[in-house]
C-alpha cells in the first residue's frame, strides 16, 4: 500500500537531486543529441540567429578530420598499452602480497600512495626526471647538457640518452613516457581490487594444491586466476573505461599544448578534442562526446560477452 | 562437530608433513617474493622522493650532470618562494572553500535522496532508480558541452549569475549530485531494518530525527568515504574550473599550479615547481595517513577516482 503522505514526502526529499539532475544532466544528454545534429551547430552563430540544418554532417565532418583521428589513435593506443600491462602487473604485485605475512600492510600502503595524488601535479614529477635541461650545438648536432634522472640512469648502464619528451622527441618515446605514467598512476586501484578478491577466496583450494604438490605456476594459472576471473573482468572494464577518457595524465606531462615543444596537439586525446571544440564548434564537440560514448559502450560490450565466457562466478 | 575436528586435524598434519619437504623451494620463493615486491615498491615511491628532494636543492645542484640523491645544502626557502609565485594561499582557500560547501550540501542532497529511495514508497520508484543508474554509464564530457553552455547562459541571467562563470557557485552546484554517491548510500541504507523506522514512527519520531539518529550514524563509515572522495575531487579537478574560472579569484589549486609552470620540458626552475608540487600533494598525503582506511574502503565499493 502506498500512502499518500509517503508519496509527496519522497518527492520532497527527491526535489533538491530532481531539479539539478533534469539541468545538469538531462538536458545535457538531449541538447547534446540535437546539436550533434545540427550540421556546423556553434554557439556564437546560434546566438546570433543562425540557422542549422538537421543532418549528420557534423559526425562525418569529424572522422574524416587528421586531428580527430590522431587523438582517437593516441586514445585507443594508450588504452591497448596500459589496459595489460597495469593489469598483469598488478596482479602480479596482489598475488604476491597476498603470500606474504610481514611488511604486507607496509606495501600494500606505498602500493596505494600513487591513487591519492593530483594527476596534473605528478606528471609533473615525471616531466622532471623524463626532461632533458638542456640543447647545446656541438659538432653539427645538438648536446644534451643536462639529462633528467631517467637519463642518467641509462647512461649509468651504458646506454645512450633518449630524447623523451623535449622538442624533437620521438612520438614512440612520448608514448612510453605516457604509458608508464598512465600505468603508474592505474596500479593502486587495481591492485587494492586484486588483492581484495584474492583475500576472499576460499584457503582450501589452495591446501588441496599443496598436497597434491601442484607448482606454483600452476596453482597460479588453474586457481588464483580463474577464482579471481571477476574481479580481473571488472578492473580490465573500468580500465578501459578510464583509459578512453586519458586527458589530464598528458597535460601533466606536457602540458596544455597536449604535444612536446614543435609537435603542439601530437598526443591530443578524444577527451582533449572534445574541449578543445567546446565554445566554438560545440556541433562538433557533441558528435565526437557521442562517438566517445559509442566506442566505450561497444568497448564494454564487448568485455562483459568475453567476460560471460570466461569469468567463473 | 568431533569428527570435524578430526578431519582438521588429519589435514593439518599432512599439510605440515607436505610443507616440511616444500620448505627449501619455499625459502627460495619468499625471497623472490620478497625482492620483486621490494623492487615494485621502490619504482612506485622513486617519483615522490626525487620531487621531495628536487623541491630543496638549489637550482644550480639540480642542474649538475652527475645527480646528487641528497640536496647538499637544504633549500627550505624554495617552498617560500613556490608558495608567492603561484599564490597558493589564495588557491588553498578557494579550493577549501569550494570543497568543504559542495561536500555539505553533497551530503545533503545525497542523504535525503537516498533515504527516499530506501524507506519511502511512491509510484515510480523502481523506474526512476534505474533510470538514474543508467546515467551513470554516459561519459561526463559529454553533459561538460552543454553545461558550459548553461553556465554561461546564467551570467546572463540576474537571478541565476551566483552560478554564472567565473563564480564559486559554478564550481560547486554543477556536482552536487552524485548518482553513485545515492546508490552507495542506499544500498547502506537498506542494510538497516524497516522495523526500526516503523517502531520510530509509532513513538513519533519523525523522518529527520530518525535519520538524523539511527541512520546517519549506522552509515558514518560510507559517509566519510564520501565526504574524503569528495573534497579529494576539488583538490584535483582540473577540466571544470579551466573552463569555467579563468578568473584568480576563483582559480582552484591544480590550474593554478598548471598556470604558474606551464613549461613542463626544457630549462626550467624545476626546484621551484617540484616544491609547488610538494606542497600541493602534501594534504592528499595527510588525509591518506589518517584516514586510510576509510579511503581504501571507499575506493574499493566505488571505483572511481576523485
Amino acid at each position: 500500500m502506498v500512502d499518500s503522505k509517503q508519496q509527496w514526502k519522497a518527492w520532497l526529499y527527491l526535489s533538491p537531486a530532481i531539479v539539478l539532475l533534469l539541468v545538469f544532466t538531462v538536458w545535457p544528454i538531449i541538447n547534446t543529441v540535437r546539436i550533434s545534429l545540427l550540421e556546423g551547430y556553434n554557439s556564437m552563430g546560434a546566438s546570433g540567429g543562425d540557422v542549422f540544418n538537421f543532418g549528420f554532417q557534423n559526425f562525418v565532418d569529424v572522422v574524416q578530420y587528421q586531428r580527430f583521428l590522431t587523438c582517437l589513435q593516441n586514445t585507443v593506443l594508450l588504452c591497448v598499452l596500459t589496459v595489460p600491462l597495469s593489469t598483469i602487473l598488478a596482479l602480479l604485485i596482489a598475488v604476491a602480497l597476498n603470500s606474504i605475512r610481514p611488511l604486507q600492510r607496509t606495501l600494500q600502503t606505498i602500493f596505494f600512495l600513487p591513487y591519492v595524488t593530483n594527476s596534473i601535479a605528478i606528471g609533473m614529477v615525471f616531466a622532471a626526471m623524463f626532461n632533458i635541461i638542456g640543447l647545446r650545438p656541438a659538432a653539427g648536432t645538438m648536446m644534451a647538457d643536462t639529462w633528467g634522472i631517467i637519463n642518467n640512469v641509462i647512461t649509468f648502464f651504458g646506454g645512450q640518452p633518449v630524447n623523451w619528451i623535449n622538442q624533437g622527441s620521438d612520438y614512440w618515446a612520448n608514448m612510453a613516457v605516457m604509458v608508464i605514467y598512465i600505468v603508474w598512476n592505474a596500479l593502486p586501484f587495481k591492485i587494492l581490487i586484486l588483492l581484495g578478491g584474492l583475500q576472499s577466496i576460499n584457503k582450501q583450494y589452495y591446501d588441496a594444491a599443496r598436497v597434491d604438490g601442484t607448482p606454483r605456476r600452476r596453482v597460479l594459472t588453474k586457481i588464483t586466476v580463474p577464482l579471481l576471473s571477476p574481479m580481473l573482468a571488472y578492473v580490465v572494464i573500468t580500465g578501459f573505461m578510464g583509459g578512453f577518457k586519458e586527458y589530464s595524465s598528458i597535460v601533466g606531462i606536457f602540458g596544455e599544448k597536449m604535444g612536446p615543444a614543435g609537435a603542439h596537439g601530437s598526443l591530443n586525446t578524444m577527451v582533449g578534442y572534445i574541449y578543445d571544440n567546446i565554445g566554438n564548434q560545440e556541433g562538433r564537440a557533441s558528435a565526437a562526446a557521442l562517438i566517445l560514448f559509442g566506442i566505450i559502450l561497444v568497448v564494454t560490450m564487448i568485455n562483459l560477452q568475453v567476460s560471460k565466457k570466461r569469468v567463473h562466478y | 562437530m568431533a569428527n570435524n575436528d578430526n578431519m582438521n586435524v588429519m589435514r593439518d598434519r599432512d599439510l605440515r608433513k607436505v610443507t616440511s619437504s616444500a620448505r627449501v623451494g619455499g625459502v627460495f620463493a619468499k625471497i623472490g617474493t620478497y625482492t620483486f615486491l621490494i623492487i615494485m615498491a621502490l619504482i612506485v615511491l622513486f617519483p615522490f622522493y626525487w620531487m621531495i628532494i628536487s623541491s630543496l636543492k638549489s637550482l644550480d645542484e639540480y642542474r649538475m650532470n652527475v645527480p646528487t640523491f641528497f640536496p647538499q645544502k637544504i633549500m627550505w626557502y624554495n617552498y617560500v618562494e613556490a608558495f608567492n609565485t603561484a599564490n597558493l594561499g589564495r588557491l588553498f582557500m578557494n579550493t577549501v572553500f569550494v570543497g568543504v560547501v559542495s561536500t555539505v550540501l553533497s551530503l545533503i542532497i545525497t542523504v535525503l535522496s537516498a533515504f527516499a529511495f530506501a524507506r519511502l514508497e511512491f509510484k515510480g520508484r523502481e523506474l526512476m532508480f534505474g533510470a538514474l543508474l543508467a546515467t551513470m554509464m554516459i561519459p561526463g564530457e559529454l553533459f561538460t558541452i552543454t553545461n558550459y553552455a548553461t553556465v554561461s547562459e546564467f551570467t546572463k541571467i540576474p537571478a541565476l549569475s551566483w552560478m554564472g562563470t567565473n563564480t564559486f557557485g559554478v564550481l560547486i552546484v554543477p556536482f552536487l549530485v552524485s548518482v553513485f554517491y545515492i546508490y552507495l548510500l542506499r544500498q547502506n541504507f537498506l542494510q538497516i531494518p524497516n522495523e526500526l523506522y516503523l517502531a520510530a514512527k509509532v513513538d513519533g519520531c519523525g523522518d529527520l530525527k530518525y535519520l538524523w539518529k539511527v541512520m546517519i550514524p549506522l552509515a558514518k563509515p560510507t559517509l566519510i568515504s564520501i565526504t574524503i572522495l569528495k573534497m579529494m575531487g576539488a583538490w584535483n579537478s582540473y577540466i571544470w574550473p579551466r573552463l569555467v574560472a579563468n578568473d584568480e579569484a576563483y582559480q582552484l589549486i591544480t590550474n593554478g599550479l598548471r598556470n604558474a609552470f606551464t613549461a613542463t620540458t626544457g630549462d626550467v626552475n624545476y626546484p621551484l615547481q617540484m616544491a609547488a608540487v610538494a606542497i600541493v600533494s602534501a594534504p592528499l598525503f595527510m588525509v591518506f595517513i589518517f584516514l586510510r582506511k576509510y579511503i581504501m574502503a571507499g575506493v574499493s565499493r566505488s571505483g572511481i577516482k576523485g
